[in-house]
């Protein structure tokens, strides 16, 4: 597992208060994680706190699962 | 007991530069608050900066919408952090329905509406980082009531009220608490303006007999700033004199 998606999934165990068996890159947040839409939105502003990436309400829209959230983070990551 | 504790607190209000807008930023200022306001006025914002020189005062408009986000986040770096936001700025351009020109509605729908939530939805995305936060929404009696001539500022005011009861709801698990203000008929530039005869019918409708003051809604926005308040969210107090029993 690369560095980021350690983190990402890290972020994620944290503040959804998930198993981490459970976050595969193929998990959704609402549908398999009991996100709600607010959690999606908190997932993102601590993404955009741990990897100094701006990421704008569109592009947020589209990430949808944990893989989502790896490739955005991998492909626009400053730090 | 000492839930009022608003000291050092960082406080963004529109429109306190003169009428309620001013008496809150005063009874703030008095609670060692830490305040950032906006108007249009110059002459307005000079005599704020004199006699409140640790208050950051500034001049802005929210016709511009799009600058509502970039004013938002220079609130928070100035201040270093949001607490309180009371969005206290409202504009009128009363007409006549059958008579209002499609500016005249959409200039008091952007500012008094549209501004509002912009300065919420940037806001709140400060708040939810700390898990707390406090905004005040200043509405209207007609927001309420209605009022001829003022389709467009009623539907404003109402509007806020509903807009706040969702945003309420939507953060309330964020510890971020929505309230709105519905003021009646106040002493204030704005209330001046309408005429002697009227204003004695006016009177004649307040059970208290009287106009209210811009004070009797800092009280108010106190109470919802505050820890006082901490279980109240998506309320409206209204401060009428009886005039209207919600």
């Amino acid at each position: 597992m690369s560095d980021v998606a350690a983190k990402v999934k890290k972020i994620i165990i944290e503040h959804l208060g998930v198993d981490e068996a459970k976050v595969t890159d193929e998990a959704s947040f609402i549908d398999d994680l009991g996100a709600d839409s607010l959690d999606t939105v908190e997932l993102v502003m601590a993404f955009e706190e741990e990897f100094g990436a701006e990421i704008s309400d569109s592009e947020a829209e589209k990430i949808l699962t944990v893989g989502d959230a790896i490739r955005f983070i991998e492909n626009n990551s400053s730090k | 007991m000492n839930l009022i504790n608003l000291k050092n607190k960082k406080i963004l209000i529109t429109g306190g530069t003169t009428g309620i807008g001013k008496s809150i930023l005063d009874s703030f200022y008095k609670l060692q608050a830490n305040i950032f306001t906006i108007g249009t006025n110059e002459e307005n914002l000079k005599l704020i900066k004199k006699e409140y020189p640790d208050i950051k005062a500034h001049n802005f408009n929210l016709k511009n919408k799009d600058k509502i986000q970039e004013l938002v986040k220079n609130v928070h770096t100035e201040l270093g952090g949001l607490d309180v936001v009371i969005n206290n700025a409202g504009i009128t351009k009363d007409n006549l329905a059958i008579r209002m020109s499609d500016e005249e509605w959409s200039n008091v729908i952007d500012v008094n509406l549209t501004a509002v939530f912009l300065i919420c939805k940037y806001s709140i995305k400060f708040m939810i980082k700390q898990n707390s936060g406090s905004i005040i929404n200043i509405s209207s009696i007609v927001g309420h009531t209605g009022n001829p001539g003022q389709a467009n500022y009623s539907s404003a005011k109402g509007g806020l009220i509903a807009m706040s009861k969702s945003l309420a709801k939507e953060y309330a698990k964020k510890n971020i608490r929505i309230n709105c203000i519905s003021p009646g008929f106040i002493d204030t530039k704005m209330t001046q303006v309408i005429n002697e005869e009227f204003k004695k019918k006016l009177i004649e409708n307040i059970p208290m007999a009287k106009l209210g003051t811009g004070n009797d809604i800092a009280n108010s926005a106190i109470f919802l700033a505050s820890d006082l308040s901490s279980y109240i969210t998506g309320e409206t107090i209204h401060v009428n004199g009886g005039m209207y029993m919600a």
